[in-house]
């Protein structure tokens, strides 16, 4: 029997050939120090293409049930959620896997960088790391339309807002990304080709070319500080190196199999744990009591929008992302050579922990959100029972005005409301009578102005309400300029 | 564009043992003939390529203009007020579901004067919310306000709410709309 399957294989082999081709392949040799506890920091690469992989089987899987039309595209969401075998879990993998891919390419990122594998000879493998960022990018955002729900649909129209900023062409530009006039059915169509075919198909050339390098080029070897890179003798030291490394395969992707292991266990845990996301509110037009929100990884670049001045704001959202792009793919041209290890290369280390902090600081704010009004604050938030418990009728009139003018939405009393503008919990003691009607009327900071649609005698009755919000005992705000108006 | 002389490579030299003659008019006529086989890979690549990149630019070979839509009896619209209309959009698509219907604000201010207003908000395009009570729209994205007028009250929006174009003929309500307004392309009436 075994003599049989050997013949078997031996027929094979004769007309494959892989002992000469893949074998050999398989077996490169890696540097020697990978054996160190450093190189479990070479594992993140081989996990993102794992994940890739994934997404690949578990996006097959979703196409043969997902129907890529605007009318019906939530409906076979639905379907897959609630009737088809299998189909909320395989939802919840594409959905976590693809966010484990976002995290590990970028980790990847971190990585290289840190470690200065991008120098000489491997800067193109960096380039073509740097395109992989963007097409994984790519993936997200097409893959957010195809949910098809009201947050992709408003998605699209940020999206084509965006678009419509670019000069000259933009008008141009939003009626191809469109694939029309309006967000519709030739949007999601074309959304999904990008998804399904464009996008991996580049994504697989890049990944493709990439790998060639990584294996022509070597895996680099950890950094040493006394090595420095020295374009002269690099590869020479290198090949030295290699004479007495161990093979790829099985030795060094033991490390890469444990990782790749773990990460396949924690998306799949998290998959049966959280299941699929959405799809949420229908995308129908006609409700427009939604927030949309990008996913978490769009998060940190939707309240740069909100935060940025307008006057700069077309340039952000133009201008800077080439410029990001120019550095990343510059890098390894400008900083080719010199010293590797993150010890000697403190602004390395301040770039990515500052880049992490400024991430991880605008995600938090997209989170918050406070500088969105909170929509049903006005109806859903009632003022505080202690504040109008010993009101005379006037202040009791001025909380009703509070409520009713949906100033809520925007400010917070005792924490509960808006956070667009200041908390009026004790607002008597920052601003004076007269700063307050002015404030009311005229509006003023980021504050519309309320001189049209409050009545004098409900300025009044506001303002009466507002100058009792201030703690027990404390002064009310007064100015050092005595006026002729009566206090 | 002259092709290199074949003679000068091995394979040429090949060609010409092979053929057991070599004469300046045959290597011009291979040289003919070769040119003669780009130039045909070239025409049947770029009689490839029409379809494609047509088919690719079709969205902007064929637009298609905002038409009129009928929203009804004007008395429908009480004076003074603003109200939010639910509609088909009239430059749907066959496959477009609940994303072909459309909703806009109509605020008839008095008699025949209406501003109609649109949903989304100039700076990102998020749905803009109606408040009858402060009279002001709010955007849930980045927090830009518009009076209820449509003119921009506070926030990151650049201009005001994009508005379009209307006409009351025989007591009904025409307004021209269809496209997704943009910056550079927005509603059919040029003020807000």
């Amino acid at each position: 029997m075994k003599h049989a399957l050997q013949r078997i294989w031996q027929w094979f082999e004769h007309r494959l050939e892989i002992g000469k081709t893949v074998w050999p392949l398989m077996r490169h040799p890696v540097p020697r120090e990978l054996r160190q506890r450093m190189g479990w920091l070479y594992v993140f690469g081989s996990t993102a293409m794992t994940l890739f992989a994934l997404q690949i089987v578990t996006g097959i899987c979703l196409g043969m049930v997902y129907v890529p039309s605007a009318g019906e595209a939530y409906q076979s969401l639905q379907h897959l959620n609630y009737e088809v075998e299998f189909g909320w879990l395989l939802r919840a993998v594409h959905n976590w896997s693809a966010n484990g891919m976002v995290v590990l390419v970028v980790i990847h990122m971190a990585q290289v960088f840190l470690m200065g594998a991008y120098k000489y000879p491997r800067e193109l493998t960096w380039m073509l790391g740097v395109v992989l960022l963007l097409l994984t990018l790519g993936m997200a955002f097409t893959g957010q339309v195809l949910r098809w729900d009201a947050n992709s649909y408003w998605g699209v129209g940020v999206g084509a807002a965006m678009a419509g900023r670019v000069p000259v062409i933009g008008p141009d530009l939003v009626q191809l990304m469109l694939g029309g006039e309006v967000p519709g059915g030739g949007t999601l169509s074309r959304f999904f080709a990008l998804h399904v075919f464009v996008i991996p198909g580049l994504l697989f050339a890049t990944l493709g070319i990439h790998l060639y390098l990584v294996v022509r080029k070597g895996i680099s070897e950890p950094p040493d500080v006394d090595q420095p890179v020295d374009p002269e003798t690099y590869v020479e030291t290198y090949e030295r190196k290699l004479a007495s490394g161990d093979p790829f395969f099985p030795e060094a992707f033991r490390r890469d199999a444990v990782f790749i292991g773990l990460t396949l266990l924690v998306i799949i845990g998290l998959s049966v744990i959280l299941g699929p996301t959405g799809p949420g509110v229908p995308p129908d037009p006609t409700l427009i009591d939604v927030e949309p929100l990008p996913d978490w990884y769009f998060l940190p670049l939707f309240a740069v929008l909100a935060l940025s001045p307008p006057a700069l704001e077309t340039v952000i959202i133009l201008v800077a992302p080439v410029i990001v792009l120019l550095i990343l793919f510059l890098l390894p041209i400008v900083d080719s050579k010199g010293q590797r290890s993150a010890r000697r290369r403190p602004l390395a280390v301040l770039i990515v922990v500052s880049l992490f902090v400024a991430y991880g600081v605008l995600w938090h704010l997209g989170v918050e959100e406070p500088w969105s009004p909170h929509m049903t604050a006005w109806s859903g938030e009632p003022v505080p029972a202690r504040m109008i418990a010993d009101l005379p009728p006037r202040g009791l009139q001025g909380a009703a005005v509070l409520q009713a003018k949906t100033c809520r939405n925007c400010h917070a009393l005792d924490g509960k409301g808006g956070q667009r503008g200041p908390d009026l919990t004790h607002v008597a003691t920052r601003l004076t009578h007269d700063e307050l009607v002015r404030q009311v009327i005229q509006g003023g900071g980021n504050m519309p102005a309320y001189g049209k649609e409050l009545s004098r005698a409900e300025v009044e009755v506001l303002v009466a309400f507002l100058e009792t919000l201030k703690p027990a005992g404390n002064a009310a705000a007064r100015t050092s300029v005595v006026t002729d108006q009566p206090q | 564009m002259e092709h290199p002389v074949s003679g000068e490579n091995p394979q040429g030299e090949g060609d010409r043992l092979h053929n057991g003659h070599s004469s300046p008019r045959s290597a011009d006529r291979r040289s003919l003939l070769q040119w003669c086989a780009w130039l045909i890979l070239a025409l049947g690549s770029a009689a490839a390529s029409v379809p494609i990149l047509g088919f690719l630019m079709g969205p902007l070979l064929q637009t298609r203009r905002d038409r009129w839509v009928d929203f009804g009896r004007v008395d429908k619209f009480p004076e003074n007020a603003t109200r939010l209309v639910d509609l088909l959009n009239p430059l749907r698509g066959p496959t477009d579901g609940m994303t072909g219907k459309m909703a806009v604000y109509v605020r008839r201010i008095e008699g025949e004067t209406f501003q109609i207003l649109s949903s989304h908000c100039t700076h990102l395009g998020c749905p803009v919310s109606w408040f009858q009570e402060s009279g002001l729209f709010m955007c849930p994205c980045h927090g830009g306000v518009y009076s209820e007028d449509g003119e921009r009250a506070s926030g990151p929006p650049p201009r005001g709410l994009y508005a379009f174009e209307y006409r009351v003929r025989k007591g009904r309500l025409n307004v021209r709309l269809g496209h997704l307004p943009t910056l550079q392309n927005p509603g059919s009436s040029a003020h807000v």
